[in-house]
């Protein structure tokens, strides 16, 4: 299986006076279609080593490959191109547009991409809410739904652009633990139908160990890999 | 474009009552701006008005030692034709005579009018105040300060000594108001033929006056005519005569622009100032289209398109607005007789361009957000929840 995502040593530093340096050449290779967890102490560098492969974040040092392309050669509206076709995200924190309905949020990456909606991606869209269990709210305006709402709401979004890759940080982190589970399960079934790969930040040992691989990240250094 | 122009759109709605104080603020500019503009253009056209509207507003005399045309009816015909401007063309034969009545001896101005096209000019019909017009041979009209300056009454016989030398009696058909005291103590007013007869011209007149659709026109198409007529005419104008006037005019304008440039700076100083508040407000939202992909462009068209519609929302409130207040001002602002005090103009010309120029002072008021917009790097938002 090829790789989609290669990271070869990369180091991240913060601050320009007083430097802190939070990950320490971090090589790593994600083969397509797998499904990986990432776990770690808080504060050890997870959430900036996901940041750094979904482009939204620079390496100080160290090269990031999105299939097999050097990101750091691209322009920012190659990067803006490359998030929207090949990248999709789930945050924390559900990070949807509150001025737009659940179903509106689910369409945003494929309206910045092409604009125009056509009849067959509103069903698309429409599958995918019925696909996260939303098919009754998804009208609803964004900030009139609950937590869980908004996660599926947002990884029905991440699914819009049939990306290859989607990044998530802790998507459950502030859900209860039998939405988590809904969740986890809606994930690897996607990742299974559509051989989407995934990088998945959790602190629950137990769902990291449903995932192929388990990535422990360490002070900034990959811990454990199996 | 078209998704940068929705998220606007309902960036917009979502802060409904920021949006309208946004609007209102721009609107209350445009309806000063056009308030002040129509106040100040009512007042120069009233005042041009009063000052020339009744009035030649080009003369045309001639250069020979005479001072008298003779054969004015192609002449009539070429100035006509040569703009379609001009209007009431009108001939006339006047001169200065010595009036005399009851013992008394008056210096006047007789003025042998043509009264079909010179009822253009002078209104004559109206300003009738007492008998008929002098439509008869050795027939005149007398001013109304001089009737009761001199006790002429209607039916009265008057008589003139002018350059012929033989005193010659004129009976008094009528007396006019022209609302000038000057004009009403020295105008004596005939027909042609009478003028003509007691100043023994024959068949050639002194002048001939006409009015203009546009006034301000008058040096332009006085010029032209001059070069048409040749140097045997002369073609004066009112503008060359009232310079005065112009300059007034000119430092009134001049002052109701700066009003409306300095109205305009404070609503784009406002403007500018609240829109770079909603970026701090949307940058969450910024954040997450930018992850998403949206790029730095389509991100600095949202404010910009905020700023367009913000703008074009603001001047069709400030038109009603401003119209508005003209409306009531016309309407409340009145002398005892209900005239308004002052017409105000409504000019739709203006109204656009004051339209116009707040929505190109909105979107460009946009522009510092829409850079910031640009900037934004979406780690930020991201990283700090
Ligand atoms: N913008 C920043 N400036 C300085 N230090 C930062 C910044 N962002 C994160 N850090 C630091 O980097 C380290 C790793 O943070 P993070 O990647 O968020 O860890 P995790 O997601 O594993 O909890 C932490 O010590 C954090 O304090
Ligand atoms: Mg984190």
């Amino acid at each position: 299986m090829a790789n989609v995502i290669e990271l070869k040593k990369v180091n991240k530093e913060y601050g320009t006076q007083i430097k802190t340096k939070v990950l320490f050449d971090i090589d790593l290779a994600v083969e397509a279609g797998s499904f990986n967890s990432i776990i770690g102490q808080s504060g050890s560098g997870k959430s900036t080593l996901l940041n750094i492969v979904g482009t939204l974040d620079q390496p100080t040092e160290g090269e990031v490959l999105i299939n097999g392309k050097r990101t750091d050669k691209m322009n920012k509206n190659e990067l803006a191109s490359l998030r929207n076709e090949t990248l999709g995200f789930i945050f924390q924190f559900h990070y949807l547009l509150p001025e737009f309905t659940a179903l509106e949020n689910v369409l945003m990456p494929y309206r910045i991409q092409y604009g125009k909606v056509p009849k067959e991606t509103l069903e698309r869209a429409n599958e995918l809410m019925d696909l996260v269990g939303l098919e009754k709210v998804k009208n609803n305006l964004a900030s009139n739904m609950s937590g869980g709402q908004q996660q599926r709401t947002a990884i029905a979004r991440a699914l819009m652009n049939s990306p290859k890759i989607i990044l998530a940080d802790e998507p459950t982190g502030n859900l209860d633990s039998d939405t988590s589970e809904t969740i986890y399960n809606l994930l690897r079934d996607i990742n299974q139908k559509l051989g989407t790969t995934f990088v998945i930040i959790t602190h629950d040992r137990r769902i990291a160990e449903k995932a192929d691989r388990i990535i422990e990240i360490k002070d900034g250094r990959i811990g454990l890999d199996i | 474009m078209k998704l940068a122009y929705n998220i606007a759109l309902r960036f917009l709605k979502a802060s409904k009552g920021q949006t309208f104080l946004i609007a209102l603020g721009i609107a209350i500019g445009v309806s000063v701006q056009i308030f002040i503009g129509s106040l100040i253009q009512g007042l120069q056209i009233d005042l041009v008005d009063t000052t020339i509207g009744s009035q030649s507003q080009i003369t045309i005399t001639s250069q020979s030692e005479e001072k008298l045309i003779d054969d004015y009816q192609p002449l009539l015909e070429q100035v006509a034709e040569s703009d379609s401007l001009l209007q009431h063309i009108t001939p006339v034969a006047q001169g200065q005579a010595l009036m005399s009545y009851d013992e008394e001896n008056y210096s006047v101005l007789v003025r042998g009018l043509d009264f079909d096209t010179a009822d253009g000019i002078y209104k004559l019909s109206d300003r009738l105040v007492d008998g008929d017009m002098a439509t008869g041979d050795m027939e005149v009209m007398i001013g109304l300060d001089l009737s009761e300056e001199a006790g002429i009454a209607v039916g009265d016989d008057i008589s003139f000594l002018t350059n012929v030398g033989q005193p010659q009696t004129a009976k008094v058909a009528g007396v006019f108001d022209l609302e000038v005291a000057n004009l009403n103590k020295s105008w004596i007013i005939s027909s042609i033929d009478t003028a003509q007869s007691l100043f023994s011209y024959d068949d050639r007149i002194s002048s001939v006056e006409m009015q203009l659709s546009d006034v301000f026109a008058a040096d332009v198409v006085a010029e032209q005519l001059q070069s048409v007529l040749g140097d045997e005419l002369l073609v004066n104008n009112w503008k060359a005569e009232n310079a005065a006037l112009l300059s007034g005019l000119n430092g009134q304008s001049i002052s109701s622009y700066m009003i409306q440039v300095f109205v305009m700076i404070s609503v784009l100083l406002g403007i500018a100032s609240v829109l770079a508040i909603t970026v701090i407000q949307k940058s969450r939202q910024i954040g997450i289209l930018k992850a998403m992909g949206i790029r730095d462009s389509a991100a600095s068209l949202i404010f910009l398109f905020q700023g367009l519609l913000l703008g074009i929302a603001g001047a069709i409130l400030g038109i009603l607005l401003g119209v508005g207040l003209a409306f009531a001002f016309t309407k409340f602002a009145v002398d005892p007789d209900g005239a308004p005090i002052i017409a105000l103009y409504i000019n739709p010309a203006f109204i656009a361009l004051s339209a116009v120029f707040a929505i190109t002072v909105s979107t460009l008021a946009s522009l510092i957000p829409a850079r910031k917009s640009s900037k934004l790097n979406p780690i930020e938002v991201i990283r700090n929840g």
